[in-house]
C-alpha cells in the first residue's frame, strides 16, 4: 500500500539560509588562503570582512523572506559565492601588484558589491509583481536606446581602451550598457509577448520561410537595428554580439518558429564576415585567435594560456600563482587567473555554477504563469548564458576575445549592479512561480465565499 | 605558515566549491518529481506473503498489467503497482490512490484481480467511472492499456 500526494511547494528559505552560509565559509576560507600564501598570517580583517558580508547577506535573505517567500532558494547563495570568490581573487591580484586592500580595485569592488545587492533588494521590495514592467513596454525601450547612446554624447562620454561604452561624471564611472541589456530585454519581453501571435501566424512564406508583417515586425526591428548600429559605432562587439543573440533567442522562444535560428545564425554569419572586413581590431582579434602565440602582437590571450597550463588540474593554490602577469587579469581575464590558480577542477567547479544559475532561470522560465514572465526570465538566463559563453569562449580560444565582463566576478561596478538586478528580477519572477495557486492553499470552495473587490492596479 | 597547512587549505577549498555544488544540485532534485509515493508503515510485513502469492499466480494474471499510471489530471505521472488487495481509488485519505480531484466521489472505484484478469467496480461514486464514452458499473473487464476517466483524471493500466 502506498499513498500519492500532490508535491507540495515549500518555500524552502531554510536551505537558502544554510547554502548562504556555506557559500560565505568558502569565500572566507579563500580569503584567509590568500593571506597565510602571501603574506604568511591570517588576515586580520577576516573577521570584519566575515560579518560584513554575512550581515548583507542575511538582510537579503530578510528580505526574501519578507517579500518573497517562495523565490527560488538557490539564486541567492550561487549569487553570493560567484561574487565572492570574484573579490577575493581581485584583492589578490591588488596584493600581487603591491597594494593594500586601501588602494586597490577590491575594496571599490567590495563596495559596488553592497551597493548592488542593496540595489537587488530595493527592487524586490518596490516590484512586487514583475507584471508591472509590461506596463512600461517602450519607455523601457526607450530608456535602453537613450542609456546605449550617452556614451556618444560629448562631455560625459568617454574612450577607454578603444571602445566608446564609458560615461563619466566627477572621477565616477559607468558603462550604461549592461543596464540597457535589461531594459532591452524586459522591452523585448513584454512586446513579443503582445506580438507574438501575429508574428507566427500572420504573414506570408517567402523560400518556404514564414515571414511576418512588417508592422509586426517594425518596432523590434528599429529598437535591434538601433542597438547594434549603436554599438559598432561605440565598436564594442562583444556586447553586440551578446545583443543580437539575446533578441534571436527571445523571437525563438515567443514565436516557437525554428526559422528564426536560421535567419538569425545566417545574418550572424554575413554580420561577422562584413565587420571582419570594416574593422580593422576585429581582424587582430581573429588573428591572435587564430595564432595567439605569434610574435609582434599582444601577448594577452597568450600569457593567459599559459597561466592556465600553469595551474594544470589542481591549481598553483590561491596567492601561489602569478596571474598578474595578464593584463586585466582582475577582469575579463578573471577566469584565467582562477585557471592558474584553482586548476581546471576549481575552473570547471565555476562553471557548473553560472549553469546552474542559468538553469535555475529558465526553469523559472518553465514555471511561470504568464507569457511576460516566462519571456522575461528565459531572455535574462539565456543573456547571462551567453556572455559567460562569449567571455569564457574568447580567453580560452574557443571564439575570438571579445571584451565582456565576466558575471559577478570581473571587477566593474556596472556590470555587478545589472547582475544582481538580474538576480532580483529572477527572484521576483520565481516567488510568482513557485507560489502555490490560491485555489490548492484555500480550503473552502470559491461559492462560499463573500464578494469581494477584486484590487487590478 | 607552514607549507603543509595552505596545501591543506588549498585543496579543502577545491573540495568544499564541489560539495557546493553537489549540495545546491542535491537541492534541485525536488524539482524533478511532481509527485511523491511514500510507503505505509506495515506494508513490509505483508510484502512477503504477497510476492509469494504472485509467483502462484495465474498466466492471465502474469501476463497482465502491473501498474496503474496517472496520465491527465493533477497526479499526471504517478505510477501505483497492482497489488492483489486491490487498489482502491478517491479522495479518502485510506484509498491506495488519492486524488485530489474535486470531481472524484470519497471512495470512488476499486481494481481487484480475479483468476482470469484484473476488474473494475465502480463504488456508488457521484460522477461516474469511465470506459471511453461507456459509464461503468459492476465487474468490468481491464486489460493492458485499458483507459478509466474519474472525473477529471485519466488512469491507464500498464504492464
Amino acid at each position: 500500500m502506498s499513498t500519492v500526494t500532490t508535491h507540495v511547494t515549500k518555500t524552502r528559505r531554510n536551505t537558502e539560509l544554510v547554502l548562504l552560509a556555506f557559500a560565505i565559509g568558502i569565500v572566507l576560507l579563500a580569503y584567509a588562503n590568500v593571506g597565510m600564501a602571501v603574506q604568511d598570517t591570517v588576515p586580520a580583517d577576516l573577521g570584519t570582512l566575515g560579518i560584513g558580508i554575512g550581515v548583507l547577506a542575511l538582510v537579503f535573505h530578510l528580505v526574501l523572506r519578507w517579500r518573497a517567500a517562495y523565490a527560488d532558494p538557490l539564486l541567492l547563495p550561487i549569487a553570493t559565492l560567484l561574487n565572492g570568490l570574484g573579490l577575493v581573487m581581485i584583492h589578490r591580484i591588488d596584493l600581487a601588484k603591491g597594494e593594500d586592500i586601501s588602494e586597490g580595485f577590491a575594496l571599490r569592488q567590495l563596495e559596488w558589491s553592497a551597493l548592488a545587492s542593496i540595489a537587488a533588494m530595493v527592487l524586490l521590495v518596490l516590484i512586487k509583481d514583475h507584471r508591472l514592467l509590461s506596463r512600461y513596454t517602450f519607455t523601457l525601450g526607450l530608456t535602453g536606446l537613450g542609456l546605449l547612446l550617452l556614451p556618444l554624447l560629448p562631455v560625459i562620454g568617454k574612450n577607454v581602451n578603444g571602445s566608446r561604452i564609458w560615461i563619466g561624471f566627477g572621477g565616477f564611472n559607468l558603462q550604461p550598457g549592461e543596464i540597457a541589456k535589461i531594459t532591452l530585454t524586459i522591452f523585448f519581453a513584454a512586446y513579443l509577448v503582445q506580438t507574438r501571435d501575429a508574428l507566427s501566424l500572420v504573414g506570408r512564406r517567402v523560400l518556404g520561410f514564414p515571414l511576418p508583417r512588417a508592422r509586426d515586425l517594425g518596432p523590434i526591428m528599429i529598437a535591434w537595428l538601433a542597438s547594434l548600429g549603436v554599438l559598432v559605432f561605440q565598436k564594442d562587439l562583444g556586447s553586440s554580439l551578446l545583443f543580437f543573440g539575446l533578441f534571436v533567442a527571445m523571437l525563438y522562444v515567443a514565436t516557437e518558429r525554428r526559422a528564426w535560428i536560421a535567419i538569425g545564425l545566417t545574418l550572424f554569419a554575413v554580420g561577422t564576415v562584413v565587420a571582419w572586413k570594416l574593422f580593422a581590431h576585429l581582424q587582430e582579434r581573429v588573428t591572435l585567435w587564430l595564432d595567439p602565440f605569434a610574435p609582434g602582437q599582444s601577448d594577452q590571450i597568450a600569457k593567459g594560456l599559459m597561466g592556465m597550463a600553469a595551474g594544470g588540474m589542481f591549481g598553483t593554490g590561491l596567492g601561489q600563482g602569478r596571474p598578474e602577469e595578464t593584463y586585466y587579469a582582475n577582469s575579463d581575464f578573471i577566469m584565467t587567473s582562477f585557471g592558474e590558480e584553482l586548476g581546471l577542477i576549481g575552473v570547471m567547479a565555476l562553471l557548473v555554477l553560472y549553469a546552474l544559475i542559468v538553469e535555475r532561470g529558465l526553469r523559472t522560465g518553465i514555471g511561470a504563469r504568464d507569457g511576460f514572465g516566462k519571456l522575461l526570465a528565459t531572455g535574462l538566463a539565456f543573456s547571462l548564458a551567453l556572455q559567460v559563453f562569449v567571455v569564457v569562449g574568447g580567453v580560452t580560444r574557443v571564439i575570438p576575445l571579445t571584451g565582456l565582463t565576466t558575471p559577478f566576478m570581473s571587477a566593474g561596478g556596472s556590470s555587478l549592479l545589472a547582475n544582481w538586478v538580474i538576480v532580483a528580477l529572477l527572484l521576483r519572477i520565481s516567488d510568482q512561480a513557485r507560489r502555490p495557486d490560491v485555489q490548492e492553499s484555500g480550503n473552502a470552495s470559491i461559492g462560499q465565499d463573500e464578494t469581494q473587490v477584486v484590487k487590478v492596479r | 605558515m607552514s607549507e603543509l597547512t595552505v596545501t591543506a587549505i588549498r585543496l579543502g577549498l577545491l573540495a568544499l566549491l564541489w560539495a557546493f555544488v553537489f549540495s545546491v544540485v542535491g537541492v534541485l532534485r525536488g524539482d524533478l518529481y511532481g509527485t511523491r509515493v511514500l510507503a505505509r508503515r506495515g506494508s513490509g510485513g505483508s510484502s512477503t506473503p504477497s510476492r509469494q502469492e504472485e509467483r502462484r499466480a495465474p498466466r492471465a494474471i502474469r501476463r497482465g498489467p502491473t501498474h496503474l499510471a496517472v496520465t491527465e489530471g493533477s497526479l499526471r505521472g504517478t505510477t501505483v503497482p497492482l497489488t492483489d488487495a486491490g487498489v482502491l481509488i478517491g479522495r479518502n485519505p485510506e484509498c491506495a490512490l488519492v486524488l485530489s480531484d474535486d470531481f472524484a466521489s470519497g471512495r470512488h472505484a476499486r481494481i481487484y484481480r480475479r483468476d482470469d484478469g484484473w476488474y473494475v467496480d465502480d463504488l456508488g461514486s457521484t460522477n461516474g467511472t469511465f470506459a471511453g464514452n461507456q459509464r461503468v458499473g459492476q465487474e468490468f473487464k481491464l486489460d493492458v492499456g485499458s483507459r478509466l476517466r474519474i472525473g477529471q483524471t485519466v488512469l491507464e493500466l500498464r504492464k
